[in-house]
């Protein structure tokens, strides 16, 4: 399979503009200028990209809802919040191939008529500012970035601006306020930061992973792009595997390869030999899945079939030595200490859930817990402002729903099943 | 006081943003780099260069968990990711070593002000798990050995 996202980051010095262009960087950026932008925005729609954020909403289709008047502000904002616990694939980009991105950015600012973008990237990483920090200003040498782009009439401006540690900023509209220096709460939509966006301009938000598939789509084609994979879910999909698997890591593979293909063929199987007991598919919002589920295609639709979610593309791989009722707790745990305070339903909801599981994990849960817990689910699923509630019952109702006996054995005896 | 340094770098940032509001995250994690932490005093400051009102420059602080607002923190801030890929890999463990090795709980700092000891929630290093962050560095596949190692460089 050729690959598109992965190509550089084994390279030495993977994130210089030098070993980027001698790859043939940048040279999607010189074919796209040449192109009218409403051209660009016809080509992502034909390459069915959807994005890697976690929804796989549509690319091109979201790109086409930003207004043509040319006296509009328009923003492009591209979200390295990278925070749903398993996920470290944006990261990989961020760091080892930094040039990819921006050249995606470009293009995309390009296609939309964006004067300026902003990368939002995590507090935590550190490093991974300092290398978007010195690759723009690498750009601005080469003349990619700044006034007139390599003679064109398209001038871009591309500047990093760092969370400081709230997971809920990865949620687009949170994302916004925090770029305007407010706590990051999630805003009322409608209307949508296509419309009124940052500063209430129209505004396109992208995921890192969604970005830089674009400089392949300008020069390989959309036909190319969609011959990958399922139609409906083409291209290819980075894939991070971690817990109990003998090869943890970021892998490029085309969209719906099968979960058994990437844990047991790429990732080197389970850990020690051991048993498989439980798979979370895509980021820990997504319902787990059970071991009779590892021939399913990693694809966005066959998954949601499922009633759970590619998401983040996060797959998190748990041995048979795994308490779930800990498990539980502790990603409930994530959710509760994110949750941004906004919305009655969350905020005291998942700290009510953490509270109940946490009992249960330390053996002083009661018999009438696991009621509890789903009647609080059903209180919160449905009933927040963002999907944050939601992604925390999602989770749990897949622990609760899988793993029922072992919840009650840990209330009845007050120990693991494991 | 703001250092006229961190005063300089700020208003270097203001040109990125359509809004003077927009510096506030970026001037206060400049501010915090100098120091460590966040006073009120830094706040009103900040409030008074990014054209917003105290409480405003306080919600943020107080929102972001990684501010740490009136929070003196050791020179070495060790935050141990105990999230579910780090978990399943023996976070607790970890944990347990360094509050061995550093003689405080977690949430403390040695008498020396040399350590602060405290947990994270997913640092999106889940493939290279166990791992702690300490200050701006991810220290990453960690074993009981290699905690000590670290540690020791440090002292
Ligand atoms: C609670 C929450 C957290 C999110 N975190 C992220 C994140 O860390 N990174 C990301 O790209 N999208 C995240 N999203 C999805 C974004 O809101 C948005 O859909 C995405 O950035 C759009 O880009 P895409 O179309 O390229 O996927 C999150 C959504 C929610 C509700």
């Amino acid at each position: 399979m050729e690959k598109m996202l992965l190509n550089n980051v084994d390279k030495p010095n993977s994130e210089k503009i030098s070993t980027y262009i001698s790859g043939g960087g940048y040279k999607s950026l010189e074919a796209a200028l040449k192109k009218e932008p409403e051209k660009l925005i016809e080509t992502v729609k034909a390459s069915g990209l959807r994005g890697r954020g976690g929804a796989g909403f549509p690319t091109g289709l979201k790109w086409s809802f930003i207004p043509k008047d040319p006296t509009l502000a328009k923003y492009l904002v591209c979200n390295a919040d990278e925070g749903e616990p398993g996920t470290f694939k944006d990261r990989v980009i961020i760091e080892k191939d930094p040039h990819l991105l921006i050249e995606g950015m470009i293009i995309s600012s390009y296609a939309i008529g964006g004067a300026t973008s902003y990368i939002y990237i995590r507090g935590e990483f550190v490093q991974g500012t300092k290398i978007l920090e010195e690759a723009i200003k690498e750009a601005y040498e080469k003349g990619y970035l700044g006034k007139n782009i390599l003679g064109s009439k398209f001038s871009h401006d591309m500047h990093v601006h760092r969370g400081f540690g709230a997971y809920i900023c990865g949620e687009e509209t949170a994302l916004l306020e925090s770029l305007e220096g407010l706590r990051g709460q999630p805003r009322k939509k409608p209307p949508f930061p296509a419309l009124a966006g940052l500063y209430a301009k129209p505004t396109v938000i992208n995921n890192v992973e969604t970005l830089s598939c674009i400089p392949a789509i300008v020069s390989k084609g959309a036909d190319w792009f969609k011959g990958i994979g399922p139609e409906k879910s083409p291209g290819t999909k980075l894939f991070c595997v971690s817990g109990h698997v003998e090869k943890p890591g970021t892998v490029e593979l085309p969209m719906g390869t099968p979960l058994r293909e990437i844990i047991y063929d790429h990732c080197g199987g389970i850990k020690g030999g051991k048993k498989i007991k439980a798979i979370v598919p895509g980021g820990v919002s997504a319902p787990i899945l059970m071991p009779s589920y590892l021939d399913i295609a990693m694809d966005f639709d066959t998954l949601a079939a499922k009633k759970t979610m590619l998401g983040s593309g996060a797959i998190v791989v748990m041995d048979e030595t795994t308490c779930m009722v800990k498990v539980a707790y502790i990603v409930n745990r994530f959710f509760s200490h994110e949750s941004c305070g906004k919305c009655t339903p969350c905020r005291e909801g998942t700290a009510w859930l953490t509270q109940v599981l946490k009992r249960i994990e330390y053996g002083k849960g009661k018999k009438s817990d696991i009621k509890l817990l789903d009647e609080v689910c059903d209180n919160i699923f449905g009933n927040t402002f963002c999907p944050l509630g939601d992604g925390a019952v999602m989770a749990l109702r897949g622990f609760l729903h899988n793993f029922r006996d072992e919840f009650e054995y840990h209330i009845e005896r007050k120990e693991c099943m494991v | 006081m703001l250092s006229d340094k961190a005063k300089k770098e700020i208003e270097e940032i203001h040109g990125r943003y359509h809004s003077r509001r927009s510096a506030t995250m970026a001037a206060m994690q400049i501010v915090q780099a100098e120091g460590g932490h966040l006073t009120e005093a830094d706040m009103r400051e900040i409030a008074e260069i990014v054209g917003v009102n105290p409480v405003q420059v306080q919600e943020v602080g107080a929102f972001y968990s990684m501010y740490n607002v009136e929070r003196p923190v050791g020179k070495y801030h060790v935050q141990v990711c105990r999230n579910i890929s780090c978990s399943l890999l023996g976070a607790e463990h970890i944990i347990e070593t360094l509050e061995k090795k550093l003689n405080i709980k977690t949430g403390e700092t040695t008498t020396d002000k040399l350590f602060t000891l405290t947990t994270a929630e997913c640092l999106g290093s889940c493939g290279t798990a166990p791992m702690m962050q300490i200050n701006d560095d991810y220290y990453e596949d960690l074993t009981d050995a290699k905690v000590g190692e670290i540690i020791g460089k440090l002292k």
